[in-house]
């Protein structure tokens, strides 16, 4: 009998030490079946109502997701300090600005597009224009990235702060940016005219959805509809459930190749990974660019959802808010930084909310006449988030293994070494 | 112990001179002609418009020892532990809020998130009140803004940066984002987020005025009766007193300090201190000055700060004022003559080239990369 506990005991802890291989697909069957039934009755209460879950709400929610695996690759693996990853959302949202809408309107070009006939501006087709989004994101990060990756990690956080600053800046002020038109005789020698290529803080509107095509929608019966819309949210869903199979996927296979142990050990020690042979620039710049080319395809996703792009919907916070999301979760460990973007996103979007509301009616029911704006206290709530994390558990909720003993290897180290390593050749600099 | 390798550097060859290579070539040639450009643009502008371009430079350079104040606290920091202070902007902002209760109100208040404490200090000042009044009132918000500011800072560091010192860098850094972001949602929660208007106590009076075009206004005088004692009495901490010899040591190399007998927390928590007494006196003189502040002013004008402790090399004191004063320059002439919409762009770009092109700054001789 006892045996037979045992062998019960060993099997059920032999599953949850496997959870590494079955929870993914548990989360991914819990993912694709939830448009099914998050609005049936008994469940709608608590998803619906209570939580202010909806498809709009989820969606979001995951596109953060996306954004925080984005932004883990440069700092979770590659140790680089990234305050400035909204410029790559934000550029590739104007992505479709650019090749999906009727911003320009001079020139017609359409391309594959499943927008109206004769359509003014320029339309590629959509799937075309994320992946055009990714290309120009990622040689905006090289360019970026190629002068400032030599700088060290807090120069590189203050440059990526600056750029992701001017981004929202440059977008705003770009319905007159001025460019050489031309040279003159006289100096300043270029003659400068202003273009038009963002509308200001105007925004680009009516930005094109993706879609099938004609010949699938007719085929499926409308399940591959030929034009997303905003009133069947399904086909968004599942669109970035997909791309965040893909993510993970590419995330997992470049973690374990040799750029992704060359990032790792870029992380731990520059200077040792260099003298092993990892070529520093390229391997930051590689994880650099890929981080871009994440962002630059969420953006255009996003852009699309949500129809517009205003320079005002891409500010530092989010930067912040994405960099919150991989520390809460855990540098380095992609279930812990999706967990750390769904919770977070959900409690940035909804849930403060939602408890602000609560506490408030709370208040009433005592007699309080007072109310408390919880949402407003956003920046308070996380930062307060950070520095608490990386004073208690700086490893994050689901550690990565490798980080938390980088991050625990001071502790063991023994008190002979209270400020720093004496022959910390960076901290020398020698 | 085994000496690091790379301590040992292999001696100059002599006789060999190296033809500069030509990425340092290029960079030159670049630097010139960038100088060559803002140097022609600025004096066709002074010739254009002499009087203009006066008054633009005046308020520039006043803008500019502000700045240099805030960039004095990025450059004491970073030169002792290597740590960019996010959180130093966001102290100055907290700064000029003090400034602000204590010329509104007439007390000193201390924000504990959900309540405000007050300590009466005496009546509000208006521009009427007497001189005697507003000298009180100023002595009193330079005193209490520069204690208070020095109380957050040392706070910050004991709470949340000494606990880390042996951490890798990003979590440091990280931690002071974090207290950046606590800062503003206290300045949010004390004063709301509208912009908040100081009471003008300094009357716009000219000094000089020729031809009706007001060339330099008592304001302007404040700016540099209080920035310069501020200014000679740090010069004087760090470079004469036991502390300030403490601070240069541990700045320098900090094991051998606490070999010395320095006690190297405290030389790194009076370091705070003083950045956060500059930061207060600098909220002060701000909210003199400008007149308006609002919880968010803390994050650009950091930046702006730390752009320019950089621009005149970080670390070093000198620089920090004269990288203030240079970018003050620069904004107020973008503001004056070009346009005031990319002005922020423009110090960015600044930030970004001088960290590509000369990292070490104009006067710094530290040099932030990782060789």
């Amino acid at each position: 009998m006892t045996e037979a506990a045992g062998k019960g005991r060993s099997w059920a802890s032999g599953v949850l030490a496997d959870w590494e291989r079955w929870l993914p697909l548990a989360l991914l069957a819990v993912a694709l079946t939830y448009p099914f039934w998050y609005d049936l009755p008994p469940i709608s209460y608590l998803t619906v109502d209570a939580l202010a879950l909806g498809l709009d709400v989820v969606i979001l929610m995951i596109v953060y997701v996306l954004l925080a695996l984005g932004l883990n690759i440069v700092v979770g693996y590659a140790g680089l300090l990234d305050l400035g990853y909204v410029a790559f959302f934000a550029l590739g949202a104007y992505a479709v600005g650019w090749f999906a809408s009727d911003k320009f309107s001079g020139t017609e070009f359409h391309l594959l597009t499943n927008a109206p006939e004769g359509a003014a501006g320029i339309h590629l087709n959509m799937w075309a224009v994320m992946i055009l989004a990714g290309v120009i994101t990622a040689i905006a990060g090289v360019i970026i990235g190629w002068p400032t990756l030599r700088l060290r990690g807090d120069y590189l956080a203050i440059v990526t702060l600056g750029f992701g600053e001017i981004i929202p800046d440059v977008f705003r002020n770009a319905d007159q940016l001025p460019v050489p038109g031309g040279l003159q005789v006289s100096p300043p020698f270029v003659d400068f005219t202003t273009i038009n290529l963002t509308n200001g803080v105007r925004g680009v509107r009516a930005l094109d959805r993706p879609g099938f095509g004609d010949p699938l929608d007719s085929i499926t019966a409308g399940i591959l509809p030929e034009r997303f819309t905003g009133l069947e949210l399904k086909p968004w869903y599942f669109t970035i459930v997909a791309m965040v199979v893909i993510t993970v996927f590419v995330i997992r296979r470049l973690e374990r190749s040799k750029m992704g142990r060359a990032w790792i050990a870029v992380r731990e020690d520059e200077v040792a990974a260099s003298a092993m042979g990892v070529p520093l620039m390229r391997t930051k710049l590689w994880a650099y660019g890929i981080g871009a080319i994440f962002g630059g395809i969420v953006g255009a996703y996003y852009g699309s959802f949500i129809g517009s792009v205003f320079p005002t919907s891409f500010s530092f916070a989010i930067s912040i808010l994405v960099l919150v999301m991989v520390v809460v979760g855990g540098m380095g460990n992609i279930y812990g930084v999706m967990l750390g973007a769904l919770v977070l996103e959900y409690l940035n979007f909804k849930g403060l909310e939602k408890i602000g509301d609560g506490i408030n009616n709370t208040i009433d029911l005592v007699g309080i006449d007072q109310t408390v704006e919880i949402p407003k206290y956003k920046p308070l709530i996380f930062g307060a988030l950070l520095v608490i994390m990386m004073l208690l558990r700086p490893e994050g909720l689901i550690p990565s293994a490798r980080r938390k003993a980088e991050l625990h290897e001071a502790d063991e180290e023994g008190p002979e070494t209270t400020y720093g390593d004496l022959y910390d050749i960076r901290r020398e600099g020698v | 112990m085994v000496p690091s390798v790379t301590e040992i550097s292999a001696p100059a060859p002599i006789g060999v001179r190296r033809r500069p290579p030509l990425s340092d070539v290029l960079r030159w040639v670049f630097g010139a002609m960038l100088l060559f450009g803002l140097g022609y643009w600025l004096i066709g502008e002074a010739i254009n418009e002499p009087s203009r371009f006066a008054q633009v430079t005046v308020i520039g350079f006043s803008n500019g020892m502000i700045y240099a104040l805030v960039a004095l606290g990025y450059t004491l920091v970073y030169g002792i532990i290597e740590l960019i202070n996010f959180a130093h902007g966001d102290n100055f902002m907290l700064g000029t809020f003090q400034a602000e209760s204590i010329f509104a109100d007439g007390s000193f208040q201390i924000p504990l998130l959900f309540i405000t404490i007050s300590i009466p200090l005496g009546a509000a000042v208006t521009v009427d009140s007497s001189s005697w009044e507003k000298a009180y009132a100023i002595g009193m918000a330079i005193i209490l803004a520069s204690l208070f500011c020095m109380v957050i800072n040392v706070t910050i560091e004991r709470i949340g940066y000494k606990p880390l010192r042996n951490q890798p860098r990003l979590a440091a850094l990280i931690t002071a984002i974090g207290f950046s972001f606590i800062l503003q949602g206290i300045g949010l929660a004390w004063k709301g987020e509208a912009r908040i208007p100081v009471p003008q106590i300094i009357p716009n009076t000219p000094l000089i005025e020729i031809d009706g075009v007001v060339y330099y206004t008592v304001r302007d005088l404040m700016v540099l009766l209080i920035t310069i004692p501020v200014l000679v009495m740090l010069t004087w901490l760090v470079s004469a007193t036991k502390p300030g010899k403490a601070m240069r040591a541990t700045a320098q190399d900090r094991d051998a300090a606490a070999m010395m007998g320095i006690s190297v927390d405290r030389t790194i928590s009076f370091t705070f201190a003083l950045g956060g007494a500059i930061a207060g006196a600098g909220g002060v003189i701000y909210a003199l000055y400008i007149g308006t502040t609002y919880f968010q002013l803390g994050f650009r004008l950091g930046l702006i700060a730390f752009t320019a402790a950089v621009l005149g090399g970080i670390g070093n004191l000198t620089g920090a004022v004269l990288g203030g004063i240079l970018i003050g320059l620069i904004s107020a002439y973008n503001d004056g003559f070009g346009d005031a919409r990319w002005t922020y762009t423009v110090i960015f770009v600044i930030l970004i080239l001088i960290l590509v092109f000369r990292p070490s700054g104009l006067l710094g001789e530290r040099v932030p990369e990782g060789q």
